[in-house]
């Protein structure tokens, strides 16, 4: 029992938000590759999901357009470029490299820059190794430590 | 006060500057002037887009080259009567309608009998009206939600948008000093 829920897990795909079937293209190829540039789009009403996860109006309208221009012959980037002319580079859920977004690519490079900065300060910082016991503070210790 | 006592000190200061940022931002949410859903229009210093729309009752519908040809500057707004914040910026719409400001209104995905309704019910701020029920016009302007306003200049080039609704705050702050500018 538990192996073939095991195994139903395992099976289990990705699920989509397209609840009407009718919403496919009948081509499976393209209908591939229209899940493949919906899955790269934001959904602005949510944010957080894409068009294909997305349950609200506005992604529907946006999975429908970008079906009809995979359709219509549009390559994968067109449909993509599509939808960014009308809402901007936010509209992708991966963010394109220019200016604005520069910091945003650079900042593991910089957060690993800034752990070896502090790593190489904290390192400085430590004391020198101690003088070492003197003859008596030897002697001392001697006498407090149990044979 | 020595290093160690800086140190400790410095989680609290931390906490301090976090606690101020976090109750600015949540006041300039409450007065409409940020959201951070917002997401910049990609229209702004373009002109709009090419569309034809029907007419909505109670208005004569209206397309692009009609908002070209009125050759004066004028706020679209794309609203609905399904949507609470379009009844909050109303008294805004027709304060603006009243002091002159032409409002053209889009209903988006409506019903003709529920957006003349919304509009019976809260008076009429819009010179013209007209309905995009399949959303698809709004697409075009990068709508992605209501209320939407687009304040164009007299070539029917995009200005200014506001996406969410017109407060007191938003139409003092940054609609009329762009009105100013284009007048």
């Amino acid at each position: 029992m538990k192996a073939l829920f095991l195994l139903a897990l395992l099976w289990s795909g990705a699920a989509f938000a397209i609840s009407d079937p009718a919403e496919m293209l009948p081509n499976p190829a393209q209908e591939a590759r229209a899940e493949n540039v919906g899955r790269q789009l934001r959904c602005l009403v949510c944010q957080n999901e894409s068009i294909e996860d997305s349950n609200a109006d506005l992604a529907r309208d946006l999975r429908h357009i970008v079906r009809a221009r995979i359709a219509a012959g549009d390559a994968d980037n067109q449909a993509i470029e599509w939808v960014v002319s009308r809402y901007g580079d936010f509209v992708r859920l991966r963010p394109p490299m220019n200016a604005s977004t520069a910091l945003l690519w650079a900042s593991p490079v910089l957060a690993v820059l800034g752990g070896l900065g502090f790593a190489l300060i904290s390192r400085r910082r430590t004391p020198a190794v101690p003088e070492p016991l003197t003859e008596a503070e030897r002697s001392r210790l001697a006498d407090l430590s149990p044979p | 006060m020595n290093r160690r006592q800086t140190l400790l000190l410095a989680p609290f200061g931390v906490a301090v500057l976090a606690g101020a940022g976090f109750w600015t931002v949540l006041g300039r949410m409450k007065a409409g002037r940020f959201d951070p859903h917002d997401v910049p229009s990609q229209l702004i210093g373009r002109p709009i887009p090419q569309f034809t729309l029907p007419a909505q009752e109670p208005g004569q519908g209206f397309g692009s080259a009609d908002l070209i040809a009125l050759g004066r500057p004028v706020l679209v707004n794309f609203f609905a009567s399904w949507c609470v914040p379009c009844v909050i910026e109303h008294p805004e719409l027709m304060a603006l309608a009243r002091d002159g400001l032409p409002i053209w209104g889009i209903a988006y995905k409506d019903t003709v009998a529920a957006a003349s309704g919304f509009i019976a019910r809260h008076g009429n701020p819009f010179t013209r009206v007209a309905r995009d029920a399949p959303g698809q016009v709004a697409i075009d302007w990068g709508v992605y939600g209501v209320p939407e306003s687009y304040l164009l200049d007299a070539k029917g080039v995009v200005r200014w948008r506001m996406a969410g609704p017109l407060t007191p705050a938003v139409v003092s702050e940054q609609l009329q000093p762009m009105l100013r500018t284009l007048a």
